[in-house]
This record gives C-alpha cells, sequence and structure tokens, in this order.
C-alpha cells in the first residue's frame, strides 16, 4: 500500500496521473509535464512535495552535531538562513543530499531530507547521534533532540510570479515572504516559509499543519498557480542544474565525483564524516567529474547511456527533454579531462549522436545559458 | 476511454482505418498516448519501403520512454503525415486524428485478424 500525502485527494481529483515514488502515490503530471514547465518558467506553479521528510533538531548540541555530520558547515549559517549539503559516509559516499535551515530560536535547526531515503537517512542520524554523545566531552553541551516531522505538508510554489501567487492565496504571508532573501526562511504562525526550491526560478516552499493543506492549495490553484506533478518537478531541476539523489550521486560516489564540490567546506579544521577521503580525492589528477551535455540533434539522452569521450568513456546519470533549453539535456560522470566546449558521442537507443559538454546550470530564472 | 467502433486494432495498441481506396491509414490510440506521455519526438518509416507484419515501422519518444510502432499488417508505406514531425504534441491532442503512416496492405484480408473495439475496449479494461 503506497502513501499518500494529506493532498492526495485533490489530485485524484484533479485528474492527476499518479505514480509510485519512493513509496509514495504521487502526481505525475495533471494532463501535460511540458505545459506545467512552461507555467513555472513564465509564471506559477505549485507542487505537492509532502512525500519529503522534515526533521528539527533542538538543544545546545544541534549546531556540533551538524558540524560532524555535514560536509557544509551549518556553523556559518544566519538565524533564518538555510545550507545545501550532503550527508556522508566515512568513505565519503553520499547518504542523501538535504537542505538545513537555522530558526529563529536558539539551537534550533530543521533538515528537509528525501522521501526514497528518509528512512536510511534517520537511522544513520541515530546512530551518529548515539556516538556524539558517547564521544563528548563531559560537561560539554551536546545534548539535543532529533524529532522527525510527521504533522505537515510540503507546498512549493515556484515561478517568477510566485511572490504574487503566494500574496494573493495567503495575505498573511505576503510581506514576511516578499522580504526574504533568497535561502532565507521565516515562521508565520503555523507556516514555515523558505525562499527555496527546486526549479532555478524564484520561488518558495511551505511546511505547515497538514490539516490547513488542502485550503492552502486551492487558495494557491484560485491565484492563478498551475498545479504541477514529478515529471516536470524533473525537467525544472535538470534545466537548473540540480541533482537528483539516486541518479546523480548515491552512496557509492562522492560530492566531488558529483558536480558537488561547491558545497563542501574544508576552510576550517571541522572535522566532518567523510573529510579525509574528500581530501585525498582533492588531490587525485583521474578524479571523475558531473558536467552538463546537450545533445546536438534529434532524440532525448537517458539515464545510463554510454558517453564516449577522448578522455575514455562516461555515462549519463540524468537525462530528459529540455523544454526551455529546445533540445534534450543531461548530467552525466566523465573522466577528468573533458571540459566545456568538448563534443563527445552519446549511444541513444537509435544509435550514436553527437552531444556537446556544458557547465550546467543550463537555464536559470527563465534565460537559457548554453 | 476512447475507442472508435469504425476501427481496428492491433494488441499492441496501433489503430487501423480503411479508407476508400483501400489503402490502411495507422495511428496509435489514445490509450497508448495517454501512457506515454507528452511525445517529443516521431520517426516515421520510409515511403514505398515493405514491412512485415509485426516488424518495427516507427518509433514514437515520450518524456517517458521512447517506443516502438509495430506494422499491424504487412504492406508498403504509401505515406507518412510529415506534420507530426513538427507537432508531436498533436498524437496527444487528438490520437484518432493524428495518423502515422498510409499503408497498402499486401494481404486486405489480414484485417480480420485485428481486433474490433469491443475486443480492444476489452484489452485496455483489463489492463488498467
Amino acid at each position: 500500500m503506497l502513501k499518500r500525502t494529506p493532498l492526495f485527494d485533490l489530485h485524484h481529483a484533479a485528474g492527476a496521473r499518479l505514480v509510485d515514488f519512493g513509496g509514495w502515490e504521487m502526481p505525475l503530471h495533471y494532463g501535460s509535464q511540458l505545459e506545467e514547465h512552461q507555467a513555472v518558467r513564465t509564471h506559477c506553479g505549485v507542487f505537492d512535495v509532502s512525500h519529503m521528510r522534515v526533521l528539527d533538531l533542538t538543544g545546545p548540541g544541534s549546531l556540533p552535531f551538524l558540524r560532524t555530520l555535514l560536509a557544509n558547515d551549518a556553523g556559518r549559517l544566519l538565524p533564518g538562513q538555510a545550507l545545501y549539503s550532503c550527508m556522508l559516509q566515512d568513505d565519503g559516499g553520499v547518504v542523501d543530499d538535504l537542505i538545513v535551515y537555522r530558526r529563529a530560536p536558539a539551537d534550533a535547526y530543521r533538515l528537509v531530507v528525501n522521501a526514497a531515503t528518509a528512512a536510511r537517512d534517520l537511522a544513520w542520524m541515530q546512530r551518529q547521534q548515539a556516538l556524539f554523545a558517547a564521544l563528548a566531552a563531559p560537561g560539554g553541551a551536546t545534548a539535543f533532540a532529533l524529532q522527525p516531522q510527521e504533522n505537515l505538508a510540503l507546498i512549493a510554489v515556484q515561478g517568477p510570479g510566485a511572490a504574487r501567487c503566494l500574496a494573493q492565496a495567503l495575505p498573511a504571508l505576503a510581506a514576511p515572504a516578499q522580504a526574504l532573501a533568497p535561502f532565507y526562511a521565516v515562521e508565520v504562525g503555523e507556516v514555515f516559509v523558505a525562499r527555496t526550491g527546486y526549479t532555478g526560478e524564484d520561488g518558495f516552499e511551505l511546511a505547515l499543519p497538514a490539516a490547513q493543506a488542502a485550503q492552502t492549495w486551492r487558495a494557491l490553484v484560485d491565484a492563478q498557480a498551475a498545479p504541477c506533478g514529478l515529471g516536470a518537478r524533473d525537467t525544472l531541476r535538470l534545466e537548473a542544474g540540480m541533482n537528483l539523489y539516486g541518479s546523480d550521486m548515491d552512496e557509492t560516489v562522492s560530492p566531488l565525483e558529483s558536480g558537488l564540490g561547491w558545497t563542501v567546506d574544508l576552510r576550517s579544521a571541522r572535522a566532518f564524516i567523510g573529510r579525509e577521503v574528500l581530501e585525498q580525492q582533492r588531490r587525485d589528477p583521474d578524479l571523475r567529474q558531473l558536467l552538463g551535455l546537450k545533445l546536438l540533434g534529434r532524440g532525448v539522452l537517458r539515464s545510463h547511456q554510454a558517453v564516449d569521450t577522448a578522455f575514455g568513456p562516461g555515462q549519463i546519470t540524468s537525462g530528459s527533454v529540455g523544454p526551455t533549453v529546445g533540445t534534450s539535456i543531461a548530467l552525466a560522470r566523465l573522466p577528468a579531462g573533458v571540459g566545456a566546449g568538448d563534443e563527445v558521442s552519446v549511444q541513444l537507443r537509435s544509435g550514436p549522436a553527437p552531444a556537446l559538454v556544458v557547465r550546467p546550470p543550463f537555464v536559470r530564472r527563465g534565460k537559457v545559458l548554453v | 476511454m476512447n475507442v472508435p467502433a469504425d476501427l481496428r486494432y492491433a494488441p499492441s495498441h496501433e489503430w487501423v482505418r480503411t479508407e476508400a481506396d483501400g489503402s490502411l491509414l495507422v495511428g496509435i490510440t489514445d490509450f497508448a498516448q495517454e501512457a506515454l506521455g507528452d511525445l517529443v519526438y516521431i520517426e516515421l518509416p520510409v515511403v514505398g519501403r515493405q514491412y512485415a507484419a509485426g516488424a518495427v515501422i516507427a518509433v514514437v519518444e515520450s518524456v517517458k520512454a521512447a517506443s516502438d510502432i509495430y506494422a499491424p499488417l504487412a504492406g508498403e508505406v504509401l505515406a507518412i503525415n510529415e506534420a507530426l514531425k513538427d507537432a508531436p504534441e498533436a498524437l496527444n491532442r487528438d490520437a484518432f486524428s493524428a495518423w502515422l503512416f498510409r499503408l497498402k496492405p499486401a494481404n486486405a484480408a489480414e484485417l480480420g485478424a485485428l481486433l474490433d473495439a469491443a475486443a480492444y475496449q476489452a484489452q485496455i479494461e483489463a489492463q488498467k
């Protein structure tokens, strides 16, 4: 039996095509994923992302713990600020990618993790919590609670018109949301609003009590936000050059092999899980890299297709139609030495086809960059 | 789900319409286009080429996956719907109007082996 979000009945009533995503019955689209993609790039779309899991940390040990747990440094966060990070194994492999928010009260942090990996993430974090407590100096402020939030709905509002849609649908949020800088969050009553997203456009991600989800969704739709499913979510994030856990990285590769070196903070002497392996990898001239591909011609690039380069073979990790770019695009793990501007050959279903190596993102704020 | 009564159907979701001159128009059904999702590319057969029944005669590619289209009967391709190449979404919008190619059947009697509307309807009901 697949899990259902608080908005399931609305998706079903809207005629959504429903699919199994990480054990959740989610809308793939409501008629046309290409139209939904376009709606987000040109005005505003609304997504049910309640399958993602929220974990709250409270207590004086929260920050010291996060600084050992995550490859990016949560110690840099100002109140209200958010950070994108990978959580690593001891061998540098990625357990999950996530966003961590520093909340307004002291010693309070919120993590949002992927649906498919949530149970594993929680088990990993609980184990690390036990190790952290066991290794703590006596008398140190290391206590913290790790609490999964089971009663929240998550709704994303994305697009150049997102602020306007949000203001019209939820007037109490209008001024605080508008005032948010990108990657900052604020709490207005029971609603947590973050200026974050997975589309490369302006937008907001809301966490709110499940009981308010349906009326919030309806208000956003009435304010001209187009319901958008996972199909559009995938083409939007790929164009925005954003990784998808499970495709672009998993526990067998490190962030450095996944285009996520920018999310690893090695500037201080901070010890974090996986640090040693990353430091070794940084000195490896043969380390693989994740780059973008733009297909030159007809067809569709897809996951796992083989890539032939002057430096050896590579593989596509995520591929799809790029509706705004106008051609198929992909992320691919390629050998060291390949660079943006190189032409490579991809083994499509129909035979070899030329593709151009590009540095992601492919699209930002509605503008094609490649 | 739309299943016009005047067409014949292959179990692999192609529809066949017999024209006044005995040639056959072939397309894919509403069930097929819905399963495929938004179509982005269509590869049509070569005009003048002969195809055996069941041979791969065209390819449609959607956001989700590429899908082979099979010749419902043996025959020669007389014409292809070129306009579809630039507007593959037409197939999603109206699957039974968006013909892919016109076939001159090698043996028109083979039409009898295809499903009628009721049989195809039953097949797709069972697939749900």
